[in-house]
């Protein structure tokens, strides 16, 4: 790369003329004027020249013998390439179509002969400004090319790493579909699945403030917590805290994230959605009823835990139904008019689907007409999920061989939860852990869950708070119900709910047996164990799936203790890599 | 988009008023407008009644703004805001940081 040359600096200039005495004259001028200065007699040797002295501005006569101006200005300009090298043509034509093909094979400008001492230096000078300019400009594409480049390669390895931790989870389930960009992380857009524990799916669609690097950053601790959190038990309420406290402590005032939370339970059918500034979302009824999931909460990471609410709205769903949510790169889709595809443009989209197409393909299908574009914007990020049977989604039970006699074999231990904490602490997640720690029970961590989790919230809200599950026979007892649970446990006062665990190991398999003792006054417990089925309606689920589970079921006292006996067996076909 | 700011007549309040489209681009104008080492001002009023839209960004700058008037205790109204940014304003649900009017 040479050195930048001003007006005042000396030029290596190259001059071809087959005139002996018009390049005499010439250079002399030009060496006056203190450049450099090489000299051709032809075509032929003013390109060698070009190679071997490497000139900054190239006089070219036209007529030469063996290879005229014309070609040689060809192969001069071929191999400067991208760099500029004026070629001025020295000539006395004053032909327009011969000039016309000077400029045509590369020539810059012209040079009319007699020679004019001012104007070669004039045009020397004007041309040098236009080298050291075009110089410049190459070399600021190329810095910017390079730096462009490298952020292409560092956004890919982030993109890597941020894939091992932000994977996608379960978002392939067959219940799922969703259209989001591969890269959309760089766009802010989050987009996560992961199975509960207890059979269900936790769901997190969401939309960082800003693009690029400083969104991925905060989707990773997002990622992080939603995974780690959801299959060790904890609930959309435990979850939501801790991201929002996290983006909160981290993140700078103006960045946020938009976000819907969706948590599933086919087995209960419970939907609970948490909206935190998503565009409205819809619960499709099958049957065709819409209805609108709208945001009701900050964003994540606008305000501190003490101000940050947690309450989900809840639905009871069934199979059919389908639940679904975008970012808001859709309402946001313009058209060729600048005009925004919006939230009624959705809903109509959304609500005239027939039942048996599908939702997501029928609003891509809408946004793509409306903004009339082949290809989608990246930054839109679309889901359906759908209410199926619980089997549908869950893998099929683990086996477990022999290997899993490690770890602790008999053990017991007793958990009481009193006043308060009843209405601020889940103890699931803690009890599920310390059954975790045997693997013959890891591998059914869902049902061990489920178990736990069902003599819980009988144990409470039955128990403890009185309420009747009746209410949740419609859907206006349904919001009833839960409101009024949300109520009493403010005032839950000194009750308490017990677990006692106990689990021991034989040679075929193990047994874990949980008591939960509530300090309600309890129920007539003979009635209710007659019924294995649920009848039409929503009670009586939770015992009937207890039943299913357990290889016995037990009510004891005046109904407010319950003894589970849940077995689980070695299967001896089982080859060694199911292990783990 | 242009921001222009005007004081009440106590001088206690500063009006910021936006025009045309509330989003990343008005960044640095934005935050022009209301730093300032004067004691004086106690009330922050956003003037809407010509923007036309706002951008995720633009919520974020409303929060930088809002915590530079004492976050909680920070007196920061929302004025004039037509039907589309009322609508941006509501799903964030940021009625409960700001007034909104």
């Amino acid at each position: 790369m040479d050195e930048v040359q001003t007006d005042a600096q000396a030029l290596r200039i190259l001059i071809a003329d087959d005139s002996e005495s018009d390049r005499l004259i010439l250079s002399t001028m030009v060496r006056r004027q203190g450049h450099d200065v090489m000299t051709a007699a032809d075509g032929i040797e003013a390109v060698e020249g070009f190679r071997r002295f490497q000139p900054q501005i190239v006089l070219l006569d036209v007529m030469m013998p063996r290879m005229d101006g014309m070609d040689a200005a060809r192969h001069i300009k071929a191999l400067a390439g991208e760099s500029l090298v004026p070629v001025i043509f020295l000539t006395s034509l004053s032909d327009a179509d011969a000039l016309a093909r000077c400029l045509e094979a590369g020539g810059d400008d012209f040079l009319s002969k007699p020679y004019n001492r001012i104007i070669i230096e004039a045009k020397i000078n004007a041309f040098n400004r236009m080298r050291v300019m075009h110089r410049t400009l190459s070399q600021q594409r190329d810095v910017i090319r390079a730096h462009n480049q490298r952020l292409v390669n560092e956004q890919n390895i982030a993109k890597r790493v941020f894939d091992n931790v932000a994977h996608t989870g379960c978002l392939d389930a067959p219940n799922i579909r969703y259209h989001a960009s591969p890269m959309s992380v760089f766009n802010g857009d989050i987009l996560y699945a992961c199975p509960r524990p207890s059979g269900g799916m936790n769901i997190l669609i969401g939309d960082f403030t800003g693009h690029g690097l400083p969104a991925a950053i905060g989707a990773m601790p997002v990622a992080e917590i939603f995974y780690g959190m959801t299959s060790k038990g904890f609930l959309s309420g435990d979850i939501l805290r801790e991201i929002n406290q996290k983006l909160w402590r981290i993140m700078p005032k103006d960045m946020f994230c938009c976000a819907a939370f969706i948590e599933l339970d086919f087995h209960l059918g419970n939907l609970s959605i948490w909206n935190g500034g998503l565009p409205c979302g819809f619960l499709l009824r099958r049957g065709a009823t819409v209805e609108r999931l709208t945001s009701a909460h900050l964003p994540l990471g606008v305000v501190a835990a003490e101000r940050f609410s947690v309450d989900v709205a809840r639905y009871k769903v069934e199979e059919g139904d389908t639940v679904l949510f975008a970012t808001d790169g859709v309402p946001e889709a313009m058209n060729a008019e600048g005009e925004m595809f919006g939230e009624t443009r959705l809903e109509a989209a959304v609500a005239g689907t027939p039942d048996d197409q599908s939702v997501l393909d029928a609003v891509l299908r809408a946004v793509a007409r409306f903004t009339g574009a082949e290809e989608y914007s990246d930054d839109l990020t679309l889901l359906t999920v759908d209410v199926v049977p619980p089997a549908d989604v869950e893998e099929l039970p683990l086996r477990v061989t022999q290997s899993a006699l490690s770890g602790p074999a008999t053990w017991s231990c007793e958990y009481e939860v009193t006043g308060e904490t009843l209405a601020q602490f889940n103890p699931l997640p803690l009890l599920l852990h310390i059954c975790m720690e045997v693997p013959g029970l890891r591998r059914r961590g869902g049902e061990v869950y489920t178990v736990l989790a069902e003599l819980y919230t009988n144990a409470l809200e039955h128990g403890v708070l009185g309420l009747p599950s009746v209410w949740k026979n419609s859907p206006e007892g349904f919001g009833q119900y839960y409101a009024e649970r949300e109520r009493r446990l403010r005032t839950v006062g000194d009750h308490a709910v017990l677990f006692r665990l106990e689990h021991k190991t034989g040679r075929k398999g193990g047994e874990l047996r949980v008591v939960c003792r509530d300090s309600g006054v309890g129920f007539n417990y003979t009635e209710q164990t007659q019924r294995t089925v649920p009848e039409a309606g929503y009670a009586g689920r939770g015992l009937a799936l207890l039943r299913q589970l357990c290889d016995s079921l037990t009510h004891h006292g005046t109904g407010n203790e319950v003894e589970a006996v849940y077995r689980w067996t070695f299967d001896p076909d089982e080859s060694e890599q199911h292990t783990g | 988009m242009a921001i222009h700011t005007r004081r009440s007549e106590d001088g206690r309040t500063l009006i910021i008023s936006i025009d045309g489209r509330f989003d990343f681009s008005s960044h640095q104008s934005f935050r022009d407008a209301y730093e300032h080492d004067d004691q004086d001002v106690s009330d922050y009023v956003i003037d809407m009644s010509e923007t036309t839209y706002l951008d995720s960004s633009a919520l974020g700058m409303l929060l930088l703004l809002r915590d530079y008037a004492g976050g909680d205790a920070g007196r920061v109204r929302i004025e004039n805001c037509n039907s589309d940014v009322r609508r941006i304003l509501s799903i964030s649900n940021f009625e409960q940081l700001f007034s909104i009017k």
